[in-house]
C-alpha cells in the first residue's frame, strides 16, 4: 500500500485530493506516519519508528494504525503497489 | 498591446441567491487582456442587481420576456443596438436562449452576434432527451419520465423508488420522498415553468460540475471541471474547488467532439461511492459559477466572445487545480431614484 502519488500533504496536515477536489486534515503523528508510508517504510518500520519516539505500546500503536490506514482507504488516499 | 474595443451585451444580472451567469461574465470581460468590453446590461426585473452595479455594467436595458415573443424582443433589440452598437450578446438563461436561436439570423443582420448551440444541439440535451442522449453518447444517466399531469404521480411507484427528484422544464429541482410531496412539487413548479415535469431516480453522490466551450467544429476550447464544497437549499455551489479529474475531462472532449458543441455548456454529474458518474443535466450555457474557470486560469467568456466575431482563439490545455471560489452577499445601497429610473424608463 502506498499514498496515491497526486495526494498533496502539506506540514501543518492538510490533505488534498486533486481529482476529487477533497480534502482532510491529520495530526502532527498522522502526517508523521503519512511521509514514512510514502518513504516506503513498511508498517514493522513505521511501528518501531513511531515507539521509539513517542510513549505507546504495540497493541495501541497496531490498533490506531489499522484505523488511520483504513481511513485513508475509504477516502481513496490510498492505492495498491504495483 | 492595444485592447481591442467591444461593446458586449449580457443578460442574467440577477446575482441573487439562485445566481444568473451575467456578473461573473462580465468581470471576466472586463478582467480580459484582449478586449475594453463596453457592457450592456439587458434585465428583464428591475430589481437585478447587476443593473444597478455601476463599475461594471456600463447602461442597462430592460428587455422583454420570452413569453412576449420574437417579434416584441426584436423591436426593442433594434431600439436598443441603434443607440448602443453592440458587436456581441451572450444569453445566460435557459429560458430565453430558444427565442434568441430564433433571432440569430436577424440579429447577425443588425451586426450583433452570438455564439449559441444549434436547435439540434440544444434539444437532444434537453432534460426531457436525457435518456436518449446517454444512449447516444454512451453516458450513465438516471432514469427519468416527463410527465404532464397529476394523475401519472400515483403510478411512479411501478418504475420509481423513492426519494425522486422533481425538476422543472428549465429550472428548479426538488427531492420528493413520497407521491404527495411529488404532487406538491409538481404544482409549485409547473406554474413556474410550465409542462412537463421530469421526475428522476435521486442518485446518492457527491456533485461535480464542469463548464466547457465548444467551438462548434468539435474542438473543446477550455474545460474545468469542480466540485461543489458548498451547497444552498437551492441545490447551488456556493463554494467549489477546480480540481484535476481526467475522467470527467475526458468525457467533457468526448461530447463536445461528438456533438460539435457550439458554445459555453454546463455538465452536471453525480459521482456514486462507487466512483461512477451519472450526468444529470447539461446547460446549454455558461453556468454562474464561470469566475471560478476564469480563477483558475481559463477566461471562457474572453473566448467565447472571440469566437463569436471569428477572431483567432488558442485552447486552453491546462488551469490551477486547487482554485477555489467562495460566493458571498453584499449590500447594495441604491438611491429610491436609480429603481425610479429603471422601472419608469425601462433603461439605466
Amino acid at each position: 500500500m502506498n499514498i496515491k502519488k497526486n495526494i498533496a500533504l502539506s506540514d501543518t496536515g492538510f490533505i488534498f485530493n486533486p481529482s476529487t477536489g477533497e480534502s482532510f486534515s491529520v495530526n502532527p503523528i498522522g502526517v508523521e506516519i503519512i511521509k514514512l508510508i510514502r518513504d516506503g517504510k513498511e508498517k514493522d518500520q513505521i511501528k518501531e519508528s513511531i515507539l521509539e519516539k513517542y510513549q505507546t505500546d504495540d497493541a495501541t500503536f497496531e490498533r490506531d494504525y489499522y484505523d488511520f490506514v483504513n481511513i485513508m482507504n475509504h477516502y481513496n488516499l490510498t492505492e495498491i503497489d504495483e | 498591446m492595444n485592447k481591442k474595443k467591444i461593446t458586449v451585451a449580457v443578460t442574467g444580472l440577477n446575482a441573487v441567491d439562485n445566481p444568473g451567469p451575467g456578473v461573473p461574465v462580465i468581470r471576466a470581460l472586463k478582467e480580459s487582456e484582449y478586449f475594453d468590453a463596453r457592457i450592456i446590461g439587458f434585465s428583464y426585473e428591475s430589481l437585478e442587481p447587476g443593473i444597478y452595479m455601476h463599475d461594471i455594467v456600463d447602461k442597462t436595458y430592460q428587455i422583454p420576456y420570452p413569453s412576449a415573443g420574437t417579434e416584441s424582443l426584436l423591436q426593442r433589440l433594434e431600439y436598443i443596438n441603434d443607440i448602443e452598437h453592440i458587436d456581441v450578446l451572450i444569453p445566460n438563461f435557459d429560458a430565453e436562449l430558444y427565442s434568441f436561436m430564433k433571432i440569430e439570423d436577424t440579429m447577425k443582420t443588425m451586426g450583433i452576434k452570438m455564439f449559441l448551440p444549434t436547435f439540434e444541439q440544444f434539444e437532444e440535451r434537453h432534460k426531457v432527451n436525457l435518456a436518449t442522449f446517454g444512449k447516444k453518447y454512451d453516458i450513465k444517466v438516471p432514469y427519468d419520465r416527463a410527465i404532464f399531469s397529476t394523475s401519472e404521480i400515483f403510478g411512479l411507484t411501478g418504475d420509481f423508488t423513492y426519494p425522486v427528484v422533481v425538476k422543472g422544464k428549465y429550472y428548479d429541482a426538488s427531492i420528493a420522498y413520497n407521491p404527495e410531496q411529488v404532487l406538491t412539487y409538481f404544482n409549485k413548479i409547473s406554474s413556474k415553468w410550465g409542462l412537463p415535469i421530469i421526475i428522476q431516480q435521486f442518485i446518492y453522490g457527491s456533485e461535480y460540475n464542469v463548464i466547457a466551450l465548444g467551438d462548434g467544429e468539435g474542438n473543446t476550447i477550455g474545460a474545468v471541471p469542480m466540485r461543489k464544497q458548498f451547497i444552498t437549499d437551492k441545490g447551488k455551489a456556493w463554494a467549489g474547488i477546480a480540481i484535476d479529474d481526467k475522467e470527467l475531462l475526458k468525457m467533457t472532449h468526448d461530447i463536445i467532439g461528438k456533438t460539435k458543441w457550439r458554445g459555453g455548456m454546463e455538465l452536471e454529474l453525480m459521482k456514486t461511492a462507487d466512483n461512477e458518474y451519472y450526468m444529470l443535466e447539461i446547460n446549454p450555457r455558461i453556468p454562474a459559477w464561470v469566475y471560478l474557470a476564469v480563477g483558475a486560469g481559463q477566461n471562457l467568456p474572453e473566448a467565447l466572445v472571440k469566437l463569436a466575431i471569428g477572431d483567432e482563439v488558442k485552447p486552453y490545455t491546462e488551469f490551477k487545480v486547487g482554485k477555489m471560489f467562495i460566493r458571498y452577499s453584499w449590500d447594495m445601497i441604491v438611491d429610491i431614484s436609480e429603481f425610479e429610473h429603471i422601472s419608469t424608463f425601462g433603461e439605466f
